[in-house]
């Protein structure tokens, strides 16, 4: 009864995070929010002290429940390892606790976030491991299921379903998801709750709690006839069944009840036990401190890669206008001139979405779970490539700009790292600047444009006299500007637009 | 002659030529009657042109090698079936169809003997109007053409820039006099100018032709129940009024855009049914094509014909043709009108804006727009029954018919493409009103 009670909660929270993940139309987020904001890291850098005390005391109380239920990517592996032990009887057995690794891991973990390098704090964490995982692999699946509906419906002359773009935004955290997975997969399809509770430093930390909850499942000495038959049902592999001992590892135990029901006994209850001693926990600070991770994630992107990049827009620039040029002559009609694509320009100061107050802000609390890269319906937010702040998002605007009346990432956002905001207050944040490169300015060569400034949303693109050509030039109004994009999306120069927008360290 | 006359005459050669066949088919049901194309006199030198003539401005296209093409194929196959049904006139251009045009009506038409049609091509030296490129403009078209002749030889949208452009593309640069000489030595024998343009603007080439200064041999107009009074923009003038001072001169008239680009062809649900009430087995396109046949004074009816289907059904028309009665013209005058209380672009498809040196597929767009309001299908507000399938359908055919980085929202108004249209269409503006009007559907704010 109690495993099934779990087993539906389980699918329960699990479906909905991962539809949160999986839609892009904006509507679930509204229903299955929270169901992100209740998980242990981003309510820690959310500092969403009611969360944290309420799963504190779940975990004292029932036990890590919270791997079990909660957390979406212990539950993924509980359907991967039923998947992998489907056909075996007694696929578990006793292990000892991996304490070098798990405390290890943890430790590393505790100074990395301390630090600031959430780059690496992501990395570990499982929540945002998962969010990566389903909206870099699933939700590609899941868009291409609705391009079929569409196509389908379009046949039909319903016109229900509505066809989205695919891509991929940024190849290294695609690369990062996949290995995530291939990992997950692997410790999970016959090992269990490895990762749990080897690796994951929130099953570490809860494991801390768990150790002294009050209900806990309970081996009746009396009655075990020491069949074994929990120890091969467990998951965590932390029953250990003998004639001389029967134990169960409390720091380890994830409440999934398999071992109640595999009981033929009654020897096993979960029951309220508080006060008899479990395992002494280890002392974590013990574990050996490790610097170097911290040392070696800060590094600067080279500058000559910065330089060679400039130079081969240049190139692109020039053989463009090569091509324009040598279209004079004989005039014939029909035809297209061709669209090269959008290249983000190198920003100096990374933008980040309205509600992020600054980019330090933002980068110190972003676990990196792709919430918002999924919902952003502009596909302007994507995962940085910057080794600093890899996997965490930035804004760009090749594929769209950020829309005054959309404010659906700091409604998503469980860690805070983007506060929520309304449309009225969002042009309150000032993210970046505007600039106008007279290089690539198609004013600049007579051509009558005004394009950005048609664009602007705030009227800080303010058209003036160029005497020199006798035309209007575009120039921005710095303090008007709030630094939407708009103007840099709808630049017709690329494949560097000749109007592009810095980031702000402070929006507000 | 009268149209009233006009009419009397072929009403009674129709009859005439029905008789006979009645009476040979007296045993058999009652068929068609067989298809004869109308045959106009070209009074100046007696030139017998079909009333249908081959408009070679819209042969279909195919991608190959990454390139767009003319289907060759196609293109012989429609030009043969037209020639073996009395079609013989065929009007190109240096500057069609991105330049393929002249070549593939030379390819294909050099296939049949040389005095069984008669090619019109033009001086279309829109982009380098110099001596020399003009020259070789129009010596590349002999080539092209595989000819040593024109029949008939235009200047190509005369109007377009004012008489300050005809200066500079024909006269300054001596090409006028270049071409009375080619004219002198038989090389062109009919030498016109095609029209778009203000009423000033006609009435100074019909002043150059009245003081002897240059002949007009023909004429190549805009004209079709539209055009006839509701000719819109700045520059476009009447067609009834460039009809009359043309048939007053006895200038033979080609008509171009008989069908506005096939804006004609498709209209408004509540217009074609009321077309359809009265002919229910004609085309919506037949009455276009009747309408410029009517006038006797049209020497020829040009129809871009893209496919077998369109090119049969003019066959028909023109076949068996019957001209408009007085009634049937009233008519079609309340059809224009109506019309025009569309918000429709009034886009032809020429591409002669194309291509646009920031990407955009203007025509495409126009087309776009228009198809859904000539259809209905264009959503208008969120009260509006059907309104989500409808703003769908308008999104997801818009982007398909129009890459997202070609639409109306990426034009930056550098008006570069104005002075190419012939309709004189605020080509700017008008993307802007659609640009807004997609904005508004994608936002739900309509």
């Amino acid at each position: 009864m109690l495993k099934k009670i779990r087993v539906a909660l389980a699918v329960v929270f699990w479906v909905g995070i991962t539809l949160l993940f999986l839609d892009f139309t904006g509507v679930l987020h509204n229903y299955l929010g929270w169901m992100a904001k209740v998980q242990f890291l981003p309510a820690v850098l959310a500092l969403n002290v009611g969360v944290i005390v309420a799963l504190a005391l779940l975990t004292l109380v029932f036990g890590r429940i919270y791997c079990s239920v909660i957390c979406p990517l212990g539950v993924f592996q509980d359907g991967i390892s039923h998947i992998g032990t489907k056909k075996s009887k007694a696929p578990y057995k006793y292990k000892k606790e991996l304490k070098w690794l798990r405390y290890g891991v943890w430790a590393v973990f505790v100074v990395v976030f301390i630090l600031g390098i959430q780059a690496a704090v992501a990395l570990l964490a499982p929540y945002s491991a998962y969010g990566r995982i389903v909206q870099n692999l699933f939700q590609p699946l899941y868009i291409w299921g609705n391009n079929l509906l569409a196509w389908f419906t379009e046949r039909i002359g319903t016109y229900t379903f509505y066809p989205q773009e695919v891509w991929i935004r940024s190849i290294p955290t695609f690369i990062i998801a996949v290995v995530t997975l291939v990992v997950i997969v692997a410790l999970s399809f016959k090992g269990g709750r490895t990762y749990c509770n080897s690796i994951c430093p929130v099953g570490t930390t809860l494991s801390f709690l768990s150790r002294f909850s009050a209900f806990r499942p309970v081996i009746d000495t009396e009655k075990c006839k020491h069949c074994k038959a929990c120890e091969h049902q467990c998951k965590a592999q932390c029953i250990s069944i003998s004639k001389d001992e029967q134990k169960i590892d409390y720091s380890r135990c994830v409440d999934c009840f398999n071992c109640i029901d595999s009981c033929k006994f009654g020897a096993l209850k979960y029951r309220f036990a508080w006060g008899t001693a479990g395992k002494t926990p280890e002392n974590p600070s013990a574990a050996p401190k490790n610097d170097v991770t911290a040392g070696e994630s800060v590094q600067n992107p080279s500058a000559e890669g910065r330089r060679a990049f400039i130079a081969g827009t240049a190139v692109m620039a020039g053989t463009l206008a090569a091509k324009t040029a040598s279209a004079q002559g004989k005039k014939t009609d029909g035809g297209f001139a061709d669209i090269l694509p959008k290249q983000a320009p190198e920003r100096e100061t990374p933008l980040t979405p309205p509600g992020s107050v600054s980019v330090k802000y933002f980068y110190r609390r972003c676990t990196a779970c792709q919430l918002c890269v999924a919902e952003c319906p502009n596909k302007v937010l994507r995962p940085s490539t910057d080794l600093e702040h890899i996997m965490q998002p930035e804004m760009s605007f090749e594929k769209g700009y950020c829309k005054a009346d959309c404010t659906r990432c700091s409604e998503v956002c469980p860690t805070g790292a983007i506060r929520k905001i309304t449309a009225e207050e969002k042009t309150q944040y000032h993210i970046g600047t505007a600039h106008v490169n007279r290089e690539l300015c198609v004013t600049e060569t007579g051509t009558s444009c005004g394009k950005c400034a048609q664009m602007c949303p705030t009227g800080a693109i303010l058209m003036v006299e160029n005497d020199f050509m006798g035309n209007m030039r575009p120039t921005v109004n710095e303090e008007v500007c709030i630094g939407c994009g708009a103007c840099e999306q709808y630049c017709p120069v690329r494949p560097i637009s000749a109007i592009t927008v810095n980031g702000r360290d402070i929006h507000v | 002659m009268k149209r009233r006359d006009f009419i009397k005459i072929t009403g009674a050669a129709a009859a005439a030529a029905a008789l006979p066949a009645c009476g040979e088919k007296k045993t058999s049901a009652p068929v068609a009657e067989e298809e004869k194309m109308v045959l106009r006199e070209n009074p100046n030198n007696g030139d017998k042109v079909s009333l249908l003539g081959f408009g070679c401005m819209r042969w279909p296209m195919i991608e190959k090698d990454g390139t767009r093409v003319i289907d060759q194929e196609a293109v012989n196959e429609m030009v043969d079936y037209a020639l073996a049904h009395g079609v013989n006139y065929f009007d190109t251009s240096p500057a069609y169809l991105m330049g393929q045009s002249e070549k593939a009506a030379g390819d294909a038409l050099s296939r049949h003997p040389r005095e069984s049609y008669y090619i019109a091509t033009k001086l279309s030296n829109f982009g380098d109007r110099s001596t020399e490129a003009s020259i070789k403009m129009y010596h590349d078209s002999f080539e092209q053409l595989h000819t040593d002749y024109f029949d008939y030889y235009l200047l190509h949208a005369i109007g377009m820039g004012g008489s300050k452009a005809f200066f500079d593309r024909y006269v300054e640069n001596g090409m006028m006099d270049f071409l009375l000489a080619e004219k002198a030595a038989g090389r062109i024998r009919n030498l016109g100018f095609s029209f778009h343009g203000s009423q000033a603007e006609f009435d100074y080439f019909m002043e150059l032709h009245d003081s002897g200064q240059y002949h007009w041999d023909f004429c190549q107009i805009e004209m079709n129940y539209v055009d006839w009074t509701h000719a819109d923009g700045v520059r476009n003038c009447n067609a009834n009024y460039l009809y009359a001072e043309l048939e007053k001169r006895n200038i033979p008239i080609v008509i171009m855009e008989p069908l506005l680009g096939g804006r004609l062809a498709n209209v408004p649900a509540e217009i074609a049914r009321q077309m359809k009430e009265r002919e229910p087995d004609k085309s919506i396109a037949s009455w276009a094509f009747r309408f410029c046949g009517t006038y006797p004074g049209v020497m020829c009816a040009l129809s871009g014909m893209t496919n077998m289907e369109p090119l049969k059904d003019n066959l028909d028309t023109f076949g068996h043709f019957k001209p408009l009665t007085d009634e049937e013209l009233d008519f079609l005058e309340r059809m224009a009108t109506q019309m025009k209380e569309y918000p429709l672009v009034n886009c032809t498809d020429c591409k002669y804006c194309m291509p646009c040196p920031w990407g955009l597929d203007i025509p495409g767009t126009f087309q776009h727009y228009n198809k859904a309001i000539t259809e209905g299908t264009y959503a208008q507000n969120k009260q509006q029954k059907h309104y989500h399938k409808l703003k769908n359908q308008y999104l997801m055919s818009y982007d398909k018919a129009v890459p997202t980085l070609r639409q109306a929202d990426r034009c930056i108004g550098c008006n570069e493409c104005l002075s190419h249209c012939p309709q004189s269409i605020a080509i700017p503006r008008e993307l802007r009103r659609i640009a807004r009007y997609v904005e508004d559907l994608r936002e739900d704010r309509l």
